[in-house]
């Protein structure tokens, strides 16, 4: 058969296959015609390489799932029976283990990405609304499986953030922790419904929202370094001048992108798949003891910033309240920061310090809920909280120009506010901790909400017509 | 075209489906309740306490939870009112025990305290620290219980402190004594 003759057979059946399935116009809508701005930085590689740790964790898991045991008496052993016998078990499982954990630093970076260039505005509130919900069944799909090797911190990790729900006033939430739960205490019932869930239905959840996430990007289209909407400046075949296609350009850019991830994905795996304990912790190596609560209990590292907003506040109840809304007021963030520019690029210097001073508290916070719980660094966990909280207030402060009587009104609002909170936790062997720790959102609102008042720091930049570079 | 019916008619079919579905949901949700075997699990536990000596604490598992049985000393006793200021509930008048063992030393004998090892807050285990003033509790610590998951502190009679997120004081189980020597945890029909 000639080449001319091969093209032609070739085309044929994709005429065939075009008349019964969309093939050509999907790949046209989403790769090779779906045109992309061209000024992506490395910042964008997270959305895919995010596609890619869903994969290894949907195969790795579906083969765990081969060895493991979801029963009380043989989790435990069959975990480490996969780590012993199972030929390269331990490889798989390692792939798992550090695949959970990389999510989470991928999916940060993500949402982190999408906070800097402002990618929920701009008629990307489902977008972003999607993205969280895909967060959201992420946490209860680490959740879910980190009870399955019951370990200790396996099981007592289960048994205090089911104990949450239980904090819901009324009995409904005594009755809830119960029907989570299956059982009185975390047990056998707990780890079967668990394992289901973890395997079956939160990946199918998941994989829907993913589909649901990448056609509402694809509808709107990618936002990019410079908060610029390509599609206001088309050519006459009403292409974006500002626009590449997806593939070839951006599919061969983030091959390039997995390759690198593989590289530390491997290291990881290979040289330290316990990261010191921060990936797989090491009381999780002793068998789950119902009778004994490990010295010092935390959540895996991806949980810990909220959990130490939770472990800081001295009351079951608001304790629980303010831990959700620290998850769920993300959701709000495309209502809460209506500012018309998008990128930090051209924002003022106190937003951009706003936002890194966001980043690092995140961060500490991470670190303190790894921390034991002392009173200094509960303490400074309460501040942090405050800081973490007053950062989506500051979002709304600047999101549009306010006038200087504003900012002082807020700041008289702020002080009045954190006041009322400290009368009310006061506690006289802690007032002089309380006093110095004050310090912080001091410093915070006094730089934040008076300096716009004296300076012109607030002053945000011109953006410019085209994207850049 | 009759609009309206149409509306009627799609409004009532939503609504009979609508009744369909939740009772659809009935088993899904029954289902992930407690079984029999769970409840069957929480039969009562007799133990020996004549072995524990004074200022010692074992550990019980009843209903699939740890019950902590303490011999406190006179000594300890002694604290337990001078730190009523302190606490949230000193009187015990929330429910969180037996009539019986709603007293100054929440137990029926003074010395032997049997509690329930889960802390109100998150269900952690706290932990039994007996000794007084030790370097990571603090100069006003007399001994009590202390749950290394949040800090919350409760007293030798699991009375929980202020300015901890526990809200309640540890749970006392029902339990009686069949003999000196012999309590049983879980029953306490026919007891004085």
């Amino acid at each position: 058969m000639s080449a001319q003759n091969q093209a032609g057979a070739l085309q044929a059946m994709m005429n065939w296959i075009d008349d019964r399935f969309p093939l050509t116009k999907m790949w046209k809508e989403h790769l090779a015609e779906y045109y992309a701005p061209k000024n992506f930085n490395v910042w964008y590689y997270f959305g895919s390489l995010a596609i890619l740790v869903l994969v290894l964790q949907l195969g790795t898991g579906i083969w765990l799932a081969m060895f493991y045991k979801p029963d009380a008496q043989e989790a435990f052993a069959s975990v480490e029976y996969i780590m012993r016998e199972v030929p390269l078990g331990w490889l798989i499982r390692y792939m798992h283990s550090t695949g959970a954990s990389l999510f989470f630093i991928v999916i940060y970076l993500h949402m982190f990405r999408a906070l800097l260039y402002g990618s929920y505005k701009g008629k990307r509130e489902l977008l972003w609304l999607f993205g969280i919900v895909i967060y959201l069944a992420l946490m209860a799909e680490a959740f879910f499986g980190y009870l399955l090797p019951w370990g200790q911190m396996s099981y007592w990790g289960a048994q205090v953030i089911t104990s949450l729900f239980g904090a819901i006033p009324f009995g409904i939430g005594d009755t809830l922790q119960l029907v989570i739960r299956g059982d009185f205490v975390v047990s056998d019932a707990t780890l079967n419904r668990f394992y289901s869930l973890h395997i079956v239905g939160v990946p199918l959840v998941l994989l829907g929202l993913v589909g649901a996430h990448i056609l509402a990007l694809h509808e709107v289209g990618s936002n990019n370094p410079d908060g610029i909407e390509i599609k206001q400046n088309k050519n006459a075949q009403g292409i974006p001048v500002d626009g590449i296609p997806f593939h070839p350009y951006y599919t061969v850019k983030d091959i390039m992108g997995a390759a690198a991830f593989l590289f530390i994905f491997a290291l990881i795996v290979f040289y330290m798949p316990q990261v010191g304990g921060l990936f797989l912790e090491h009381d999780n190596f002793v068998p789950a003891n119902v009778l004994k609560t490990p010295e010092h209990i935390k959540p895996v590292w991806y949980f810990t910033p909220y959990y130490a907003i939770l472990r800081a506040i001295p009351h079951k109840l608001t304790g629980v309240i303010v831990f959700a809304w620290s998850v769920m007021i993300l959701a709000f963030l495309p209502w809460i920061d209506t500012h018309p520019v998008k990128s930090i690029r051209y924002r003022s210097v106190l937003y951009k310090a706003l936002v890194m001073t966001f980043a690092l508290t995140f961060v500490v916070l991470g670190w303190l809920g790894m921390s034991p719980a002392e009173p200094e660094l509960s303490e400074l966990g309460l501040r942090l909280g405050e800081l973490y909280f007053a950062f989506f207030f500051m979002l709304w402060v600047y999101s549009k120009d306010r006038s200087g009587s504003f900012y002082i009104g807020a700041f008289v609002f702020v002080f009045i506010t954190l006041g009322f909170i400290d009368a009310i936790r006061y506690d006289e062997s802690k007032g002089m901790l309380m006093l110095v720790s004050a310090v912080l959102p001091a410093i915070y609102f006094v730089y934040f909400l008076l300096a716009p008042v004296v300076s012109s720091l607030n002053q945000d930049r011109p953006v410019p017509e085209r994207v850049t570079s | 075209m009759n609009t309206g019916r149409r509306r009627f008619l799609t409004g009532a079919v939503g609504v009979v489906g609508g009744i369909g579905g939740a009772f659809a949901a009935v088993p899904f949700i029954a289902s992930w309740t407690p079984s029999e075997r769970a409840y069957a699990i929480g039969a009562p536990v007799e133990v020996d306490v004549s072995k524990i000596e004074p200022g010692r604490m074992i550990v019980e598992k009843w209903q699939g939870k740890p019950v902590y049985i303490v011999n406190r000393t006179e000594a300890a006793l002694k604290t337990l009112p001078e730190l009523d200021a302190k606490l949230r509930d000193p009187k015990s008048l929330e429910d969180q025990q037996p009539d019986y063992a709603q007293n100054e030393y929440r137990s029926r004998k003074k010395d032997l305290l049997v509690v329930v090892g889960v802390c109100t807050h998150l269900g952690c285990a706290p932990q039994y620290r007996p000794e007084v003033a030790p370097v990571d509790l603090g100069p006003a610590w007399k001994g009590g219980f202390f749950c290394p998951c949040h800090g919350s502190r409760f007293d030798l009679a699991g009375r929980v402190f202020q300015g901890v997120p526990a809200p309640l004081n540890l749970l006392i189980p029902p339990y009686k004594y069949l003999s000196d020597n012999r309590i049983v945890i879980g029953d306490d029909k026919g007891s004085a």
